[in-house]
């Protein structure tokens, strides 16, 4: 059959009447072979397209496979491998005899990603049935949410314990993006001891990153979190830190590292030794006995400070993870300010401590003489001037000399050298001693307080009339005794006392001892650096620093504050001060009892010991404290005696000054 | 002595053979070879696929092969006469399902497509992949006279219902699969050309009425094919990743579990639709350009035994399941390479799957029973 339909149609083909005799005879075969003539072209067609359809996925993987080979590897490496910062540990803080002011902890944290979650609300109080959650956690945790991007991972609870991780453990699966995280907490062990001087660190926020990127510092705090935010923590933010390294890792679609494929080591940060002494800090800070105020030690002969008080002070442990908005709230808006690092931020009128550094400059300047007596009848009065300025003493000291005028305090020897001395020739020798100007401790945030002149007056005031930009004999009369418009800081009231307790040579304040490379173990001293710019030398005549030392030694010996330092094995120096409180600041919100508590005067001391070779100098200041020889002297001689002698002084044996004794001061 | 024993020898190697002529005269050589080293291949690739540390997925693979090679030899020892009368109970058990998974099915990721029949649940559309075809091409079988209009209208009744119950599962992929199977029956019927191209430009020009029909995840998967960064953590993702997959294995591939995309996790379903981008990375273009060899000499095989195939029936089948084969490979490619939208279709003999996997098989069984009975049917 296959033989005659091939036959068939050769035949049709070639004879033409044939072929119709052929048709008529069967339409079954001629049917059939068209049918197969129709499929075999539909067939060809399909293959045809086919073959086509093929080019086409062929050309689509010439594309991808040659053409965009090395995007798509690009991409394929970019998915695989994820370059993972590793963070360094922070440089720890020691006092300078190695005992640890801030240290690392590791804890575990549970930590969220709040991008990833619907309903944070909803969730957290699941979450609460598994792990503790206590509102302050909330209130924390909504603070960060709203300074954070919300793709970052933000710690919910912190410290957990191995319990609570356990249970998360198996409850997780419940809990898509969050994680237990095992984390290194700064940890400040001294809790509010010298929280000023050590400052704390704190997450790092939008104005630091803008900071950070400033100094170009991005990719070395990639992964980091905390970074320093006040005190040494801050300033030595560079040498504690550390440099941050990396590790490559595989990671899967789910963003799991599976393996490490290369890492390059962190370089921990420094470790510093700071110039404080712990032990030191914290009988100053005892001594205080919860009233507000501000101590300042410094070894005269080096600058190194000893002890850095602000009074009160609070726990840099609450900045560490975050402060909880009650906390903050408490610390920011409390009258007491315990935020306020006074001993650098704090300006006072310096009360009568101003009166040595004022006799040295009219000792320097020729305007007296050591033995120059004036007749004090109690108050002083300008030539033709009604106005009396009144001594403290009613009746007067009497005749008094340079000596006696800072043994007992006398107001009138000091209005009458103010009177008879240009404002801005003071101006210019308090200067030299640091008044007015920053005295470069190794911290950020010291003010520079207010040092009276001419020009400073026509500045305050610029926006006023003529009359009141001017300045007064009467403006000078008042700051002889330091008050008026003079405003110090007890950092400037120590480091100008270590000056004179140093005989006159300036050396720059600071608080970091060393730093200790922990990688090496090299030590480098910033010493070297300290005294690359040591404060201007001051061509102060040695007889002349010789008169003011006797006399501040007087005044623990027969002066305003020998009650306070009765029977002390050491001979020291001082000077007391009282400075009067004009009024509250505006803004201050009006409570009866405080208001009467802040209107009295804060009580001033300023001492160096020994008096011969001192190593210790240091400026007390009690914020409304009343008399210095009352309230500051003693802090004075407590810190001194536990500094030279290791003890405390025995409280029984020293009366305390009676309140009504004018001469005091 | 030894006369004997080489006699017995002999005798028993004549046996073998026999009994190996017996077992293989219904298969079909060139299309055991190329189903062979796909096979080879898919063991490969899916222990690969499946993380290489386990041999599960590979072994149960290896399963399915078996399986369906046994269903194979079955399918080809059944003559086409005979295969010819299961069509209409195939297709209309098929279309009973069909409407039945319409009434009672049971819904899973948002499809209605399985049916409990109580000791196990079925997918009705895998059945009428195969039914289909058969019906149209024993509908134009018995037409053996000249076909006209009615004989049309009636094969598309047949053609469009059951795509219509697979459309509203829904399950956009199985339908097309259906119904190009029927549509390619018809083709080789002998559906006019004029009615071809003026049916094709009506289809072109309906799409946007068929935009309506369809359902928003079809409908993204459309735009998400049309711009992928659309949606890059949703549908988007699938092509994304699959083109970083198969674009990043160059021309030789990073060698054999050593993909990247793949061992990582970042192809989703791959050891199932997205396996092709597993071998893309892995054997890179040399790989993928074998792979298409062996697909177009299967699909050449299939025209040339529908060609010579003795009946109309015949014919019309193998026709029909040939360029069936093509439309699952060209349609899984299109998707996994980013040139087609994401449709849940497998790549034939490659992607992980009993049912797929058997269901081919049955196509390359009645193949092979077109191409070794044709000397019975032609005398």
């Amino acid at each position: 059959m296959a033989g005659e339909a091939a036959d068939v149609p050769a035949s049709a083909r070639s004879v033409g009447p044939l072929r119709e005799c052929i048709e008529m005879l069967g339409t079954t075969i001629k049917n059939r072979e068209a049918e197969l003539n129709m499929f075999r072209t539909r067939a060809l067609v399909a293959g045809l397209a086919i073959l086509l359809a093929f080019a086409v996925l062929v050309g689509r993987m010439v594309y991808l496979q040659i053409l965009k080979r090395d995007y798509y590897h690009t991409l394929a490496e970019a998915n695989r491998i994820s370059v993972v910062p590793v963070v360094p540990n922070r440089g720890l803080i020691l006092d300078r005899n190695n005992e640890v002011l801030a240290a690392n902890t590791s804890a575990y944290t549970l930590e969220v990603t709040p991008s990833r979650i619907k309903n944070l609300d909803a969730v957290l109080d699941d979450l609460s049935n598994v792990i503790e959650i206590q509102p302050r956690d909330r209130r924390r945790f909504k603070r960060l949410l709203e300074e954070s991007k919300n793709f970052e991972s933000l710690p919910i609870r912190t410290r957990l314990t191995e319990e609570e991780v356990a249970r998360f453990a198996v409850n997780r699966f419940r809990f898509p993006g969050f994680d237990v995280r095992a984390r290194l907490f700064r940890n400040y062990p001294q809790g509010e001891i010298a929280s000023h001087a050590i400052g704390y660190i704190g997450r790092i926020n939008v104005a630091d990153v803008k900071r950070i990127e400033a100094n170009g510092l991005t990719a070395n705090y990639k992964g980091t979190e905390h970074m320093g935010k006040q005190g040494v923590e801050s300033s030595y933010e560079s040498e504690l830190h550390g440099s941050t390294g990396s590790e490559q890792v595989e990671i899967d679609a789910g963003g799991r590292a599976i393996r490490s494929l290369a890492k390059s080591a962190p370089t921990a940060g420094n470790n510093l030794r700071l110039t404080l002494d712990i032990k030191l800090q914290k009988i100053a800070e005892q001594a205080f006995d919860g009233r507000r105020g501000s101590l300042v030690a410094i070894e005269p002969s080096t600058g190194e400070i000893l002890a850095l008080v602000s009074k009160p002070g609070f726990d840099p442990n609450l900045f560490v993870d975050g402060i909880d908005p009650q906390n903050w709230d408490l610390l920011n808006t409390s009258l007491d300010k315990p935020l306020l690092n006074r001993a650098l931020r704090g300006a006072y009128p310096p009360g009568s401590t101003i009166k040595p550094f004022l006799a040295l400059g009219a000792l320097e300047s020729g305007k007296r003489t050591p033995q120059q007596s004036i007749s004090d009848p109690g108050y002083f009065q300008l030539p033709g001037v009604a106005h009396r300025w009144n001594d403290d003493k009613v009746g007067g000291h009497g005749s008094v000399d340079m000596y006696k005028s800072i043994v007992a305090s006398c107001d009138t020897y000091y209005y009458q050298l103010a009177s008879e001395t240009d404002i801005d020739k003071t101006a210019e020798f308090m200067r030299s001693l640091g008044f007015g100007t920053k005295t470069g401790i190794d911290i950020d945030g010291e003010l520079e307080g207010v040092l009276p002149s001419r020009q400073w007056k026509e500045n305050r005031f610029a926006k006023s009339a003529s009359d009141v930009r001017k300045w007064y004999l009467g403006d000078s009369i008042s700051t002889g005794i330091g008050q008026g418009y003079n405003a110090f800081t007890p950092m400037q009231l120590a480091h100008a006392t270590a000056t004179i307790a140093n005989d006159g040579v300036p050396t720059r304040p600071h608080l970091v001892r060393s730093i200790t490379d922990v990688s090496t173990g090299k030590i480098k001293s910033t010493a070297a650096a300290i005294n690359a710019s040591p404060p201007a030398s001051l061509a102060i005549k040695p007889e002349n620093i010789a008169v003011i030392k006797a006399a501040m030694a007087g005044v623990p010996k027969e002066g305003t504050s020998a009650r306070a330092f009765i029977n002390t094995g050491y001979v020291s120096a001082g000077k007391t001060g009282t400075a009067q409180v004009f009024g509250l600041k505006r803004g201050e919100k009006y409570n009866e009892a405080r208001v009467i508590e802040r209107l009295r005067d804060h009580a001033w001391y300023i001492a160096y010991a020994p008096a011969d070779k001192p190593t210790i100098a240091l400026a007390v200041m009690v914020e409304n404290g009343g008399k210095g020889a009352q309230a500051a002297a003693p802090i004075a001689r407590a810190v001194m005696d536990f500094y030279l002698l290791g003890k405390l002084p025995d409280v029984k044996k020293i009366k305390p000054a009676e309140s009504d004794d004018e001469s005091i001061d | 002595m030894l006369k004997k024993s080489n006699l017995q020898k002999a005798m028993m190697r004549a046996s073998i053979n026999r009994a190996f002529h017996a077992l293989s005269r219904s298969l079909d050589g060139p299309l055991m070879i190329a189903f062979a080293v796909l096979a080879a291949i898919s063991l490969i690739v899916v222990f690969s696929a499946s993380g290489a540390l386990t041999f599960d997925r590979a072994l149960g693979q290896a399963r399915n092969f078996g399986v369906a090679l046994i269903v194979m030899w079955i399918i080809a020892n059944i003559p086409p006469q005979t295969l010819m009368r299961f069509a209409i109970p195939v297709y209309l058990v098929g279309l009973g399902l069909l409407i039945s998974v319409a009434l009672f099915g049971e819904v899973r990721n948002g499809a209605r497509r399985w049916l409990s029949l109580g000791f196990a649940t079925v997918q009705p559309s895998e059945m009428m992949k195969i039914g289909m075809p058969l019906l149209l091409a024993w509908y134009f079988h018995r037409k053996e006279e000249g076909l006209n209009i009615k004989d049309y209208a009636i094969a598309a009744v047949i053609l469009i219902v059951p795509t219509l119950l697979v459309m509203r599962q829904p399950d956009l992929g199985t339908a097309i699969l259906i119904f190009s199977a029927g549509f390619f029956v018809i083709f080789f019927a002998g559906l006019s050309w004029k009615l071809l191209i003026t049916g094709g430009v009506i289809g072109l020009a309906s799409l946007p009425f068929l935009w309506n029909f369809m359902h928003d995840y079809q409908r993204d998967r459309i735009l998400t094919l049309l711009d992928p960064s659309n949606d890059p953590l949703g549908a988007g993702y699938h092509i994304i990743q699959s083109t970083i997959a198969i674009g990043s294995g160059g021309v030789l591939g990073k060698g054999w579990q050593h993909g990247s995309q793949a061992q990582l996790d970042f192809i989703p379903e791959r050891s199932t639709d997205f396996i092709l981008a597993v071998f893309g990375e892995e054997f890179g273009l040399v790989g993928v350009l074998l792979l298409f060899a062996l697909y177009l000499i299967i699909i050449g095989r299939g025209l040339m035994i529908a060609i010579n195939a003795p009946t109309t029936f015949s014919r019309l089948l193998a026709g029909a399941v040939t360029l069936s084969f093509f439309t699952y490979a060209f349609v899984n490619i299109g998707m996994v390479t980013g040139i087609l939208p994401v449709v849940g279709v497998p790549l034939p003999l490659m992607s992980y799957g009993g049912t797929a996997i058997l269901s081919m098989c049955i196509s390359f069984g009645m193949l092979m029973s077109i191409s070794t009975h044709k000397q019975l049917v032609s005398t």
